[in-house]
């Protein structure tokens, strides 16, 4: 548990009730950086890539060691970035490249095999136990938020992070000539190969991006948990809910459902047991609380696609 | 005239700024062959979408034997007796013609959930079916799959799956779509023996077939109906030639 | 089914060697291959529902796993409280009775889960229905009751008159009897008249609407049957294993099921017992021969086999069964 749960003591207090917030904002914009790439994939490639999970896991693992190595945190980072970029590129080339004319099946089943490399290949080199990645000084405080209000610097630094990771992909999308490719193919894939385009380039180039954004995200978080083989499937299928709420190839839907299931998710865990104590018993509402506040973004993406089966921001046309 | 099988009143549809049809009014009467023809990007897919029902019109309605059907599902309309054929071919390419038409006889039959008894040992729906391949003349090809068939059977294929649902109006979406002269000639033979007991709307864009075939032709243009009347009056109608001889 | 006689041949080896050899070993005191034999028949059963519906429905389920889970932790609770008391509804022994409660359980699940996954397609249904089995893994896991995570110990098996679990040649025997019944019910429904349906909304979904078909209810009533079917498997394999927890339905044991499918081959008959023969036999044996080549490997025996994976998709399509017969009836 992060330790400043303890200075506040009353359940809805504001304090507590913004910093919650600050988590849930947080998770979400880790969130955002594994579903901006699962998404793109999808909508312009058409690709299943369940391995997309595995690009986290190794950039947590390949920064940890760097950081090692180097000493110093931002050094583990910089270097780690091209690397798991070369690992996305290889990956693509030697596998994925030629899975885009394939079935969603074989998607499944080759990625899945990915997986399993990738788990196997960190098992070899870097052990079963997870590894801590120590944080430098300078990010081990906290920082004074408001009076009387300090949040943890690393968290302020993710969420600072992930925002500028969300402005810089907007402007990529949309003010550069990629991204007009990348809209162009979310929307209509075979008006890309119309116009000309590489598309095999611009394939390797979107697979990549993807794979660098996830792999910073994994480096983001290794501080706070540890890097450890299974961090990514356990938030892939998150980032896949996200995915399908916000609507494949949408990085603004992307966004949103990211911010949303961020929030949901954490203010869930922490407030969920409060809200059904005032209609049940305590006893009841403990028992509950923690089963509906686990189920609570997957029962959103119901609710969502029960009304819009498309999530909530479709591309215009197939 | 006796009542009209098929009535659109007023159908229009938007897709952003552009306007795929405005205000398209067409009857279909009783035995009748109304052909719709026009332009590339007249609105023609967009039309047939809306009355088979995958397209829901922004505005305007589809009525059907005096029923209104225009927020009806595609395959309840299918049940009510309006069936279609497909521009690009549309048929279970892993199945054998058979299959293909009998599912569709297996459909009118009423529901299928019945889970035990092998499908391809019920007369019943068996035999109808390759009565009308017989109809269709493809009778000897009924346990090919469709995979192995020539363009031009796939196309009677099509026509055949349509007319196994025993349908009171063929929806035919350019059936001619591909084809060559000799398979032209044969789809245009059948269609003329179709036409005396089925009601028919023919979206085509061949014009040869269109005016051997039409009671009635309608001429869309930019999404809106120009003139409607039978091939001879078409033929001297003073918009229809602008359109098509202005446009090209 | 251009040669039906040669995979009819295939079923029938496979099905006599299930039969003979596990029984064999059994008698002979080689009690270790019975139950790599009952593990592998309870992973047949749920391969084959989930043939059901991705092989011949065409619905790439990525959630069946789920089902397993439901099944068995319907035999784990009922048993549980039997034991420990609370919760009468559902607290006996009989073996009737909690396989009903699987069966039920899981049918339900499936109609609820199957109504809104089946409103999408593509990539939305294989991502919705992964995260409806991972949605059902926290909910296991905040189970305190049952264990949550660390799962919980059957400590008294299903009771049924004349049989007994508790004899590992009678459960294995039940368990096979139960795979036999569940490949020729899928036969059954492939070739009926619902089965049609559902090829041909696999192949044109379309076309079958345009010939009147409301190709979802179709496929929801063919979601329910395949999900019941693997409730059923998860009630014998928790039988089997006397502890359940909310491993059994983590989303990669959703993606093994699909591995047995379509490397077996989809939509063929026998495809998915043969994808589970080969799955458990590489599961076991693969590390024992790493081991021998080099000691200590074993423990990486999921590399080799993830590369196998990848090669098996780049270069072996339609599965096992299309390899060996050619042109089976599905593409």
């Amino acid at each position: 548990m992060p330790p400043f749960i303890q200075t506040a003591k009353i359940p809805m207090d504001l304090t507590l009730l913004t910093i919650q917030f600050m988590n849930g904002l947080q998770l979400g914009v880790l969130l955002f950086m594994l579903a901006a790439g699962l998404s793109l994939t999808f909508g312009i490639m058409d690709l299943v890539n369940l391995a997309h999970g595995s690009f986290y896991m190794a950039g947590a693992f390949i920064s940890a060691s760097i950081i090692f190595w180097t000493g110093s945190f931002v050094w583990g980072v910089l270097l780690a970035i091209p690397l798991v970029g070369l690992l996305g590129l290889v990956t693509e080339f030697l596998v994925i490249r030629h899975l885009y004319s394939r079935s969603h099946l074989d998607h499944v089943l080759a990625t899945f095999g990915i997986i399993l490399v990738f788990d196997s290949l960190v098992h070899i080199f870097w052990g079963s136990n997870g590894i801590s990645v120590p944080l430098p000084v300078w990010l081990d405080g906290q920082v004074e938020i408001f009076t009387g209000m300090v949040f943890p610097t690393f968290r302020l630094v993710i969420i600072i992070t992930g925002l500028l990771m969300a402005v810089g992909l907007y402007i990529l999308v949309n003010h550069t000539r990629l991204g007009m490719l990348i809209r162009a193919g979310a929307s209509d894939r075979t008006m890309v190969s119309a116009l000309g385009i590489n598309i095999q380039l611009l394939f390797a180039m979107v697979f990549t991006l993807g794979a660098v954004l996830a792999a910073i995200a994994g480096m983001l978080i290794a501080p706070i948990t540890e890097a450890s083989i299974g961090m990514g499937g356990q938030i892939i299928i998150t980032a896949f809910v996200v995915v399908v709420i916000g609507g494949v190839g949408s990085m603004k839907g992307a966004f949103v459902a990211a911010m949303l299931v961020g929030l949901i998710d954490t203010l869930g865990r922490s407030y969920l047991d409060d809200l059904f104590k005032l209609v049940m018993s305590p006893g009841a509402a403990e028992t509950a609380a923690p089963a509906i506040s686990a189920m609570a973004i997957y029962i959103l993406m119901a609710a969502i696609l029960a009304v819009r089966p498309q999530g909530l921001f479709p591309p215009k046309v197939r | 005239m006796s009542n009209p099988v098929l009535v659109t009143s007023r159908l229009s549809k938007h897709f952003g700024g552009v306007t795929a049809t405005d205000d398209v009014s067409i009857t279909v009467n009783k035995f009748e062959t109304h052909a719709v023809i026009g332009p590339n990007g007249a609105g023609k897919t967009t039309l047939v979408s809306q009355i088979s029902g995958s397209l829901k019109p922004d505005g305007g309605k589809v009525f059907f034997n005096g029923r209104d059907i225009t927020s009806m599902s595609v395959n309840r309309r299918a049940l009510a007796g309006l069936a279609r054929s497909f521009q690009i071919t549309s048929l279970v390419m892993s199945m054998t013609v058979l299959d293909n038409v009998a599912l569709a006889v297996q459909a009118r039959s009423g529901h299928s959930f019945k889970f035990w008894k092998p499908a391809r040992n019920i007369a019943s729906i068996r035999q109808p079916a390759m009565q009308i391949l017989e109809t269709v003349g493809l009778a000897e090809r009924a346990d090919h799959k469709v995979s192995s068939l020539s363009h031009g059977e796939r196309r009677q294929v099509e026509i055949a799956v349509a007319l196994a649902t025993d349908p009171d109006l063929l929806l035919l979406d350019e059936p001619m779509a591909g084809m060559g002269a000799t398979e032209s000639a044969a789809m245009v033979k059948l269609l003329k023996n179709l036409g005396k007991e089925k009601s028919i709307l023919l979206v085509e864009h061949d014009m040869d077939a269109v005016f051997a075939l039409a009671d009635r032709i309608s001429v869309l243009v930019y999404g809106r109906i120009i003139a409607t009347g039978t091939p001879d009056e078409i033929r001297k109608d003073e918009a229809v030639l602008h359109a098509y001889l202005g446009e090209n | 089914m251009s040669k039906p006689s040669s995979s009819a041949i295939i079923t029938a080896i496979i099905l006599l060697a299930l039969a003979i050899i596990p029984v064999t070993a059994s008698l002979t005191g080689q009690g270790f291959y019975l139950d790599l034999a009952t593990r592998l028949v309870c992973l047949a059963i749920a391969a084959v529902s989930l043939n059901l519906i991705l092989g011949i429905g065409g619905m790439a389920s990525f959630g069946h796993a789920v089902f397993i889970g439901i099944g068995a932790y319907a035999v784990g609770i009922a048993s549980y409280h039997a034991t420990y008391g609370d919760f009468d509804l559902v607290a006996t022994y009989s073996g009737l009775f909690q396989i009903t409660l699987a069966v039920v359980l899981s049918a339900l699940f499936a109609l609820i889960t199957g109504a809104i996954s089946l409103r999408t397609k593509g990539v939305h249904f294989i991502m919705i229905t992964m995260a409806f089995g991972q949605m059902m893994y926290y909910f296991f896991v905040s189970l305190d009751t049952y264990g949550g995570d660390d799962g919980l110990t059957i400590d008294v098996r299903s009771q049924f008159p004349l049989i007994s679990f508790d004899n590992p040649l009678q459960l294995y025997l039940v368990s096979y009897v139960v795979l036999l019944i569940s490949i020729f019910t899928v036969w059954k429904l492939a070739n009926s008249r619902f089965g049609m349906v559902l090829k041909g909304a696999k192949a044109n979904e379309d076309r079958m609407r345009a010939i009147g078909y409301n190709t979802y209810i179709y496929r929801l009533v063919a979601y329910v049957i395949a999900g019941a079917m693997c409730g059923l498997s998860g009630a014998l394999l928790g039988n089997f294993t006397t502890f359940i927890s909310p491993a059994m339905i983590d989303w990669t044991r959703s993606g093994e099921l699909m591995f047995m499918v379509i490397l077996g081959g989809a939509g063929t008959i026998i495809g998915p017992v043969i994808g589970a023969v080969i799955f458990v036999v590489v599961e076991h044996f693969l590390p024992i021969i790493m081991n021998l080549i080099k000691p200590g490997s074993g423990l990486y025996w999921h590399l080799p086999f993830g590369i196998i994976l990848i090669l098996a998709v780049l270069f072996a399509r339609g599965g096992l069964m299309g390899l060996m017969s050619r042109g089976g009836d599905d593409e």
